[in-house]
């Protein structure tokens, strides 16, 4: 079977809001505050000593705009941290699994990341942390309303827990409009891969929990991680049936997609993410030998940030379609 | 098939716009579909550039049906004194200022909590060091109602037991 369920998950991750009492939050703080806030996370971070050999730091206004993008891409900042080159700032760990957010919406934020579906584990570690982290920061905390944040949407457990998932037979079957509608009425928000605001591509999206406050933690991650496990069970069916009933018309969807990233020479993200998503299939149905590590890696590296980070320099869009269709090729062909 | 645009390229955009009960059937290539604004070029570009709707439009959009607070006075100025953010301010950005803005703004703000999130009670982590009084009266809590389910079930060892480690965390915090 799939390690971690990852013919269909990509990767699940949990973060936890958190403020430090008596600053201003983010939004109004002095750049004074935010120093501040630096200081007495990394000073937490450092007095632990599981903690302290851990990290790297980011700080946002002494990286380049690749690398920020490419941490973006890589899922170990947010969008928004990457922007706040005036006072963001990130402590992640050595292994990529743990990001410490300083300066984004809240104070900090932790988040955990881990492969396939691994959300209970994702919440263990950032609860860990968290605790560690605990014993030298006071928190922002009410005893009715839980932990403090910037905005109220993210009040009491602080929690965001997040699966993402790759829904191609759902897709061509055309169930997943349905299967999506019903989820976000349960209470699980759905979003494209670079979370809030952005499209979904290569069939590849995100879920979430929507409800932070009056659930307990575990609560909240069980209740995603049922909805998560039956979409994995649709998904799974409809693949079967495809490869089944329609198994003429897969091979040669699976086969053409191949064809063209295999031979391309000139090749967009977006239509990358397209091929991608067949080719992925393909490989979960055994159609074509690749590794869905390998092509999950590959849909990393060939981000516009990554990219260019890969090949050590500004690229300007077309020529980086080039050289983003040679290294496909290359690395798909070995 | 090629193109309907530049007739050039292969059509691997198929686009469907319905006005008014209308069909309208356009098959592009990606280079003219993006300039026809139907895609972007470039994933990340649309990661900072396409925002259809934020968490404070959502917000905001709440707010406005939201009924009025009984005991607000119509112009009344809700404020944070210690941060100095005003209602409005928050109407606007969907952000609070700091935590005292939820004690400030609370006859606002608690019907918010509870429209987004179903209830306005945390029953999730209490923090270790700040908490420990809120941990041990919870604590309490839960013990006193295991304590009535033993009785009930006539387990009496057990219910001794409960009700000495009920006593021992009422002395320890108080009551």
């Amino acid at each position: 079977m799939f390690e971690h369920d990852n013919d269909v998950v990509l990767s699940s991750r949990v973060r936890l809001a958190r403020n430090i009492k008596d600053i201003p939050f983010p939004s109004i703080m002095k750049d004074s505050d935010a120093e501040n806030v630096i200081d007495i996370v990394k000073k937490a971070v450092y007095s632990n000593e599981i903690l302290s050999a851990q990290f790297i730091e980011y700080d946002m206004k002494n990286i380049n705009p690749i690398e920020r993008q490419s941490l973006v891409e890589r899922h170990l900042i947010s969008p928004d941290l990457a922007q706040n080159t005036k006072n963001g700032y990130a402590l992640i760990k050595k292994d990529n699994t743990v990001s410490i957010l300083i300066n984004e919406e809240d104070h900090l934020r932790i988040q955990t990341i881990m492969k396939g579906l691994n959300i209970k584990e994702a919440w263990n570690v950032a609860d860990k942390i968290d605790d560690l982290l605990e014993e030298n920061i006071n928190y922002a905390y009410n005893e009715k309303i839980g932990y403090l944040t910037s905005c109220p949407t993210n009040v009491g457990t602080g929690i965001r827990a997040s699966v993402m998932v790759h829904l191609p037979a759902l897709s061509i079957t055309g169930q997943i409009g349905n299967i999506l509608n019903s989820v976000v009425k349960i209470g699980i928000a759905v979003r494209g891969m670079y979370g809030e605001g952005t499209q979904s591509l290569g069939d590849i999206y995100q879920l979430s929990n929507q409800v932070t406050l009056g659930q307990r933690e575990i609560e909240i991650i069980e209740n995603l991680e049922g909805v998560v496990k039956q979409i994995i069970n649709n998904e799974r069916k409809a693949r079967n049936d495809l490869f089944t009933i329609r198994r003429v018309q897969m091979e040669d969807r699976v086969g053409r997609a191949y064809g063209l990233i295999s031979n391309a020479r000139v090749l967009s993200t977006q239509e990358y993410m397209k091929l991608m998503s067949d080719v992925r299939l393909g490989a979960v149905l055994k159609i074509i030998d690749i590794d869905i590590k390998e092509i999950d890696e590959l849909t990393t590296n060939i981000q516009p940030g990554n990219l260019q980070k890969i090949l050590g320099k500004q690229i300007d869009p077309y020529e980086r379609d080039i050289k983003r269709a040679e290294y496909v090729v290359q690395k798909i062909k070995g | 098939m090629l193109c309907d645009k530049c007739k050039e390229r292969p059509a691997t955009v198929h686009y469907t716009q319905i006005i008014n009960g209308v069909k309208t059937e356009m098959n592009l290539c990606e280079q003219c579909a993006a300039e026809e604004g139907l895609i972007n070029n470039e994933t990340f570009a649309s990661v900072a550039n396409f925002t259809p709707f934020s968490v404070q439009n959502l917000l905001a959009g709440l707010m406005n049906f939201l009924p009025e607070v009984g005991n607000t006075f119509v112009g009344q100025q809700l404020k944070c004194d210690n941060c100095g953010l005003t209602y409005d301010m928050f109407r606007q950005t969907g952000r609070l200022g700091c935590s005292h803005c939820y004690d400030a703004l609370q006859d606002e703000l608690n019907p918010l909590m509870r429209r987004i999130h179903g209830s306005i009670e945390h029953r999730g982590k209490i923090p270790r060091k700040t908490g420990g009084i809120i941990r041990a009266r919870r604590e309490i809590d839960e013990l006193k109602e295991k304590l009535e389910k033993a009785v009930k079930e006539e387990a009496y060892e057990e219910a001794a037991v409960l009700r000495d480690k009920i006593r021992e965390l009422e002395k320890e915090f108080g009551k």
